[in-house]
Formats: C-alpha cells, structure tokens, sequence
C-alpha cells in the first residue's frame, strides 16, 4: 500500500472514530466512568510520586498507645493499618497489583472464554462436544480448589496468580458467547451470508463477532471486580500475591478482623474495588451503546 | 345486519379516542380521534396497514398498552354506562375477560408452555368467577366443546405444544369466550395460520357469535378476511379514520381515495382467469432450461429415546421433480409444513438433499469445494420472507448490497461502489441511502435491498421465499412489479414459494401445488387455476378468503381436520404419487 493510499484511508476513517470518542464523551455516565478509570490508572501508573509514604513502613507514630489502628485523620489521611502503615499509600500501590490482576487476568480469561464459546457455538458437532464438556468440568470443579492447586504448583508471584485467575474464570464467560452463537448462527441473516457462498471466517468475524460484543463487554467488565476479589481471597489463604505487596484484597483480608473497631480498613479498599468494576462497567455500556449502529438515530 | 344493528343495543362506544406514544423525539398521536358504536351481535373490522394504530386502538380498549410509554390521551371509551378511560389497574382487571376479551395473533406465545390447556382454562374462569373448581372445570369444558375441539377431554390434559397453531387458537377463542364477555376483540386472528385452518377459525367465530351474541371487533389487514367477516368496516390510516361504513358499499363504491387504492392493491384470486401469462421470455423452451430438478428428496432424521438413536424421520420433500425455463416464474403453493421451503433450501444447498439437480443443464454435485460452491451460487440466489432478518442489523446497506460481489471477488475499490449504486438504482433506492443501516427503512425498501443484493451476482434463477409475504398490500404490489421488470428486463427464472394462493396466480407462468412433502399439482397458471383437478387443489382455493363482501359465502366448505404430519416412524416410507398428464403438461396426482 503505497503513503497516498494510507493517508487517504486514514482520512476516511478518521472522521468516524473521532465522532465515536464525542458521542462517548457526551455521555455523562461515559465522562465519569473515564474520570474513575483515568484517576485509578494514573495513581498505579505514577504510585511512588503519588503516595505520601512508602506502603510497607510502619510507622511508630501510626498506632495509638493501645496498639489500635487510627482513624482517617490530618497525617494519615485514610487512616492505618495494624501494622502502622499509612493506608491511603498502601491503597495507591495497591491499585497497581489490582489493575493487573482485573485488567490481565480478566482479560486473558475473556479472550480465551469468547474463543471457546465462539467456536463451540459456530461448528456444532465434535468441536462442540469436546470444548464444552470440558468447559462444564471446570464449571463443576470448585474454582477455589483448582486455584489452590494452580498456585501450589507454582511458586506464587504476581504473574502466576493473574494466570491462575484468568484459567478459573474463562469457564462463565465460555458459556455466555457459546449460548449467543449458537442463536445467532440460526439467524436467517446468517443463513442469508451462507446462501450468497460467504466463508465461515467471513461469518465468524464480520457478521458473528461485531453481535457478540456488547455481551462480552458488558460481562468482561463484570469479571474485574469478580476477579479482584479471587485475588483477595488466595491472598488470604496465603497463595495469592505475597505481603507485603498491598493489593486491595489482602488489605481487606489483613485487617478484617478490626471490622468492628476500625471499619474503614475494610470499607476504603472495598470502595475503591467498587470504584473500579464500576468505571469500567459504565464505559463498557456506553461503548456497547456508541458502537451498534442499530442504535443511531434512537436516542 | 346494519339495520339490526341499529336497533340493536349499544355495547361499546368510543369517542375521539386518542392514544399518544412517546418517542424520543417528543410525542406522537398514534390513535387520532378515533369514534365508533359498538352494537350487539355486531362485527366491526378495523382494516389498515401496519402503523396506522389498529393495533393500538385494540390496546387503548383494552387498557394494555405498555404504560407509561403509551397511553390514552384523550376521549372516552364507554362500556354500557361504564367509562373505561382512567380506570385503576385493579378495576380495568375485572372488566378485562369478564365484558372485554382479547385474541391475539400468535396463540404459543398467549399461552403458557407449562400448564396443561385445561389447568390455564380453569384459571381463565376462577380468575373472574367465584365457582367452585369443579364448576370451573365443568364450564372450561364446556368451552372447549364449544369451539369444537375434537376429543376435548383429552386436549384438557395437553400442553399448548401438543396442539398445532389452529387448535391453540381455539383454545384461545374457548378462553376469551369463557366468561361470555360481551365484547370479544381479535388482533389478526387468524394471520399465522394456514388458509384452510383460517377458514374454520372463521367459520367458528362466526357460528360463536350467531350462539352468543357477542359483539367482535376484528382487526385485520387483510382484506379478504374483513370482505367476509364484517357488518361495518373502519379503514384507518395513520392514526386517523379514513372511511367509515357499512360493508357492502364500502367495497363497492369506497367513498375515500386510500381505501379505493387499498382494495386495488389486494391481489384478488381468479383476477387472472382467462388471461395468459405475458411472454415467456426466451422463444425455445426446452434449450433455455435454467433449472432442471428430479426427484429431490430432504429427509430429516428425529432422535430420541435413551440412545438418542434416530426413532424417525421428517419426509420433509420426497421426490420432487420440475423445471424452470429463462424468464419464467413457477409459484410453489402448499399449506406451512408441506416442504415448499425446503425446496427452496435444498436448491441452495442449506439443507442436505438427495437427487439431481442441474442449473443451466449443469449437475450440482454436494460441492467438495468452496470454490465449485461458489460458481454454483452465482447462478442461483434467494430473496428471503422476513428482510429485516435476512440483513445483518450491524451493516450499512452499501456493505451488504456488495458484499457478494467481494465474496465472489468480483469487484473491489471504486469498481464496487458503482457497481452496488448501480444496484441501488435499478431496485429504485438513491445511492446516497447506501452508508444506512437497515433498521432505516421501511419493509418495502429493505425487501429491494435484499433484492438489489440478489441480484449483485446477476443470477439466473432467484428463488424468492414468501418474499412479499410479510409486506402491507400497497407495497406488496410494488415489490411485485419490481420482480417483474426485473424479469422482463434480464430474462431471470424466479421459483416463486409463497401460501397466498392470490398473489401466486397474479405472478406465475406455471404453478405447482404441494401437499405433505410431494407435488400433487402442476401445470400453467390457467391450468392450475381455472380447472383445478386434485381435491387438495380445490380445497385450497375453496378456502381463501374473497375480498368481495358480495361474494360472501354463508358457510365456508372446509372440511375439518388438520393437515397430516410429515413425521414417519423409521422404516415407514411415504407413497410417492403417480402422475397422470391431462394434456399439455397439467399434471395430476393421481389418488
């Protein structure tokens, strides 16, 4: 393709996405989602500028004389932990474990899930047969105990647990895209592809895939929180990411047991795993919006 | 009738009635002004085309519509002496099956697919009456006989899937006649069925109400149907009464401009008695054979049992044999269930088949390859019933037009664009339309598009499967000529499947009539339809309805009974049919 040809069809494609960005931005649940994600992402990204401490130091000065953790207050802002250590700055270094585990995890385990549902839905048959028993197996499996058994395997870090997480989670999202499929091949638009001669790769990508999406954003977006919570819980069975590297969950975990007498320990992360799954759910459901055409016009 | 009726009690009278929709785009009247008498023993039919609020004066009445999306927005609607407009939700319950009963279209979907027909007819009748259960049991029966259902006993004990789509809509009638309301409405009642099942849920509604008395308001689109039924007609049209009037005049002499183009537009069955079709295109008829098909047989295999063995079989077509010359358009007419559209799917080879079929005196064999598949497919394209459905809602027109010319790699870069404006243009659409997605348009103009994308290969026979069937009769009669042009112009062969014996008759060069799998009747539409041979033939054609109040008959002569199942135990074949020729190629199965 020669530089002309490029420019000309970024020319023409331009216009369009940019329309796409405006019509997202004109929503206000859009602009606040963005907001959230743009505020999470960017204390992760630039954590040691941000944080007013360092997460792991416990500070002699954070605990009352009884040995109890303080409340949110002018140094503390949010607050400490059992340990005396400065919350708010645990919560930002926090969102960096946390971020990978919803954003890789959740990620791979999306992919993977849509594959085999896809394909399972489309070719029928013994492709179906195989992926999806072996998708109802690990359904059936307990995914706590296949987690524990992944992570005792390997020796856990922070990449193994997203990899453990992501081979837990595919399995729902299999289900929902396999379920979808098989109805929209059964579509007469479908057979009306398949009448004029289009191949199955012109089926499954141009006329299957673009249906899919909104089920796959909107239950994609669900999966981060679901998946920043399993992280938490193989945290506090102690194959999860190691202390003393905050992630949000293991925040939760260590300090659950001053539930009563210091509930911002758990309520401040626990908002903060709300503000997440939420940014993200909002955006993906203005997307799913702005991008089916079906919709132009309707609103 | 109209002189009984006014001296016959008023039942239900509605007064400028007037129901508002809210759309995005600020609010729209979709019921305007609309008045009328209701009288005893009265048939009104509200006749229009989609949108112009039949429906949603059904629902104002009945005070369905979807809250607060829609609502009544002016005018009353008196029951008697009761006023129905601003009624609470538990008042508007009781009025609802007690005065007003309500049959919809699809009976399935009315019916809960898990309770038996007489469990949900006890309910019907406790849900208004304080009776005992066995008095509610006593009297669903009642019902139940009362629409003359055969073995009713038996059809109690039923789920709504045991029955076909003629007897659910009994089962609906026995529910709504249950309670002996004094108004019965019917939102096309009897469109999902097939003619001859059409013709006894008429004939029923009409025996019903000479029995009880009730007052029916039928709402139909269908002309034929309101020629028959009605004593007043009321032509609507956007929101608004067009014509208001008695039958018999109406149809004569239809006082207002959209109801005289709505009667012209209804295809009228034996119109084209005595004419002969316009030319065959192509002078020689054996050498221009497009489509040469012999003993096409589609079985489809039915497992079950512990093993999920196959039990049995759908002989859905059995050895079915025809041809189609250039320029010809042969109507396939049969009854839903007869295997007219598995034809249709087998020739495209969506369904796997046995026999032989050649296009262009070519065998098709099972293509082993795509590419042998797709040479085939240029030759042979279809035009499917529902548009909307066939066009993938996520594309703009444009896409899909030239989509099998990128398929079949014919054109690409600026060669296609011109190539689907091109197409745009013949099936009379701007070029400028083509960036639009399909749920832009109207029925009428997403059925030219699928046509426009039918054509984008230049085939030579296109199998057009109930094309027009889902389209208001104004646009169905374009549609209809845009087929014809089209055929005249570039000599196309069309395989015509569609169950309105009318607008087969008003196309077709020759006709074939299926019956259970098999073809029992075939030869030239003057043939075919001024001297039908097979009983089946002429039970068909006894059964459409005639727009022609004039012509109204007192009873319609069908016999009961339902439409024999396909469905065979494995090992059982079906009778193939032996033909006799009655001269000049009028084939008749013999019986």
């Amino acid at each position: 393709m020669s530089v002309s040809e490029t420019v000309v069809q970024q020319a023409v494609v331009e216009p369009q996405e940019r329309s796409v960005l405006r019509r997202l931005l004109a929503r206000k649940l859009a602009l606040f989602a963005l907001v959230l994600i743009v505020v999470i992402v960017g204390a992760a990204l630039f954590a040691p500028l941000v944080a007013p401490f360092d997460p792991n130091e416990q500070f002699f000065e954070g605990l009352t004389l009884e040995g109890a953790p303080l409340p949110p207050g002018a140094e503390f802002w949010l607050g400490t932990d059992l340990l005396g250590r400065d919350l708010l700055s645990r919560l930002i270094y926090g969102a960096q474990t946390s971020l990978i585990i919803g954003i890789v995890a959740n990620g791979i385990a999306v992919a993977v899930g849509a594959l085999v549902g896809i394909l399972a839905g489309f070719f029928r048959g013994w492709v179906e047969t195989i992926l999806m028993r072996f998708t109802d197996l690990m359904m059936a499996f307990p995914a706590l105990l296949l987690a524990i058994t992944l992570a005792a395997l390997f020796r856990p870090s922070l990449w193994i647990v997203a990899m453990v997480i992501a081979m837990v989670n595919w399995v729902q999202m299999a289900r929902v895209v396999y379920t979808e499929t098989r109805s929209l091949s059964e579509r007469e638009f479908i057979v009306a592809e398949r009448s004029m001669g289009a191949g199955t790769f012109r089926i499954l990508f141009k006329h299957i895939l673009p249906h899919l999406l909104s089920s796959i954003v909107v239950f994609g977006t669900l999966g981060i929180s679901t998946t920043v919570l399993l992280e938490a819980t193989l945290s506090y069975l102690g194959i999860g990411v190691q202390p003393p590297t905050p992630s949000w969950g293991n925040i939760i975990y260590e300090n659950q047991t001053y539930f009563t007498s210091a509930p911002w320990l758990v309520f401040i992360p626990g908002i903060a795993i709300i503000a997440l799954a939420l940014g993200f759910n909002l955006l993906g459901d203005a997307l799913r919006e702005v991008l089916d055409p079906t919709q132009k016009g309707r609103h | 009738m109209s002189a009984a009726s006014t001296t016959a009690k008023t039942v239900l009278s509605v007064r400028e009635l007037k129901t508002a929709v809210a759309t995005p785009n600020g609010q729209k009247i979709v019921v305007d002004g609309l008045s009328f008498d209701l009288h005893e023993g009265e048939t009104i039919c509200i006749a229009g085309e989609s949108g112009s609020g039949k429906s949603m004066t059904a629902l104002s009445i009945m005070g369905l519509l979807p809250e607060p999306m829609a609502r009544v927005a002016g005018g009353s609607i008196h029951l008697g002496e009761r006023e129905l407009t601003g009624l609470r939700e538990s008042e508007m319950r009781s009025v609802r099956g007690d005065d007003i009963a309500m049959i919809f279209q699809e009976p399935m979907t009315s019916l809960n697919p898990v309770l038996t027909i007489g469990r949900q007819l006890r309910e019907a009748v406790l849900a208004h009456e304080s009776v005992s259960r066995r008095e509610a049991d006593r009297r669903a029966l009642d019902a139940m006989k009362a629409v003359r259902l055969s073995e009713p006993e038996r059809r109690m004990t039923q789920y709504p899937h045991e029955l076909s789509g003629g007897m659910r809509q009994r089962v609906m009638i026995a529910m709504a006649l249950a309670c002996h309301p004094k108004v019965l409405i019917a939102d096309e009642p009897t469109t999902a069925l097939d003619v001859t099942i059409q013709a006894q849920i008429l004939q029923l509604m009409r025996d019903l109400q000479k029995e009880t008395g009730t007052a029916i308001i039928l709402i139909t689109h269908d002309m034929g149907v309101v020629a028959e039924m009605a004593d007043r007609v009321i032509v609507m049209q956007h929101g608004k009464i067009v014509e208001d009037n008695d039958v018999l005049p109406l149809f004569e002499n239809p006082r207002d401009p959209y109801t005289a183009e709505l009667l012209a537009a209804v295809p009228k069955l034996g119109a084209m008695a005595g004419k002969d079709p316009a030319n065959v295109h192509a002078g020689d008829m054996l050498s221009a054979k497009v489509l040469e098909v012999d003993d096409l047989t589609v079985r489809f295999d039915l497992k079950g049992g512990v093993l999920n063995r196959v039990v049995s079989r759908v002989h859905a077509v059995e050895g079915v044999s025809f041809e189609l010359a250039r320029g010809e358009t042969l109507g396939l007419v049969g009854e839903s269930g007869c295997g007219k559209s598995t034809i249709g799917k087998a020739l495209m080879n969506l369904v796997p088949w046995e026999g032989s079929i050649r296009v262009s005196g070519e065998h098709v064999v099972k293509a082993k390859t795509a590419a042998a598949d797709r040479a085939y497919r240029r030759n042979l394209q279809m035009v499917f019933q529902d548009p909307y459905a066939s066009l993938d809602p996520r594309m703009t027109v444009g896409d899909l037009v030239g989509e099998p010319l990128i398929i079949h790699g014919l054109a690409k870069g600026q060669e296609l664009q011109d190539r689907v404006a091109g197409l745009f243009h013949r099936v009379g659409l701007t070029p400028d339309q083509m960036r639009r997605h399909p749920h832009e348009f109207s029925g009428g103009q997403r059925q030219r598009i699928c046509i426009a994308r039918a054509l984008a290969l230049s085939p030579k026979v296109i199998i057009a499967d109930e094309s027009v069937s889902a389209l208001d009769v104004s646009v169905q009669a374009q549609v209809l000529d845009l087929l014809k042009e089209l055929q005249e112009e570039m000599g196309l062969a069309y395989l015509f499947i569609s169950h309105d014996m009318a607008v087969v008759e008003q196309v077709s060069h020759r006709v074939a009539v299926m019956y259970i799998g098999q073809i029992v009747e075939m030869g030239t539409r003057r043939q075919i339809f001024e001297n039908p041979q097979h009983p089946y033939t002429r039970k068909l054609m006894k059964a459409v309805p005639i727009p022609d109040p004039a012509l109204r008959r007192g009873v319609f002569e069908v016999p009961s009974g339902e439409i024999p199942s396909p469905i065979m135990p494995l090992g059982h074949d079906v009778e193939r049919v032996q033909f006799l020729d009655l001269g000049d190629r009028h084939l008749v199965a013999q019986s």
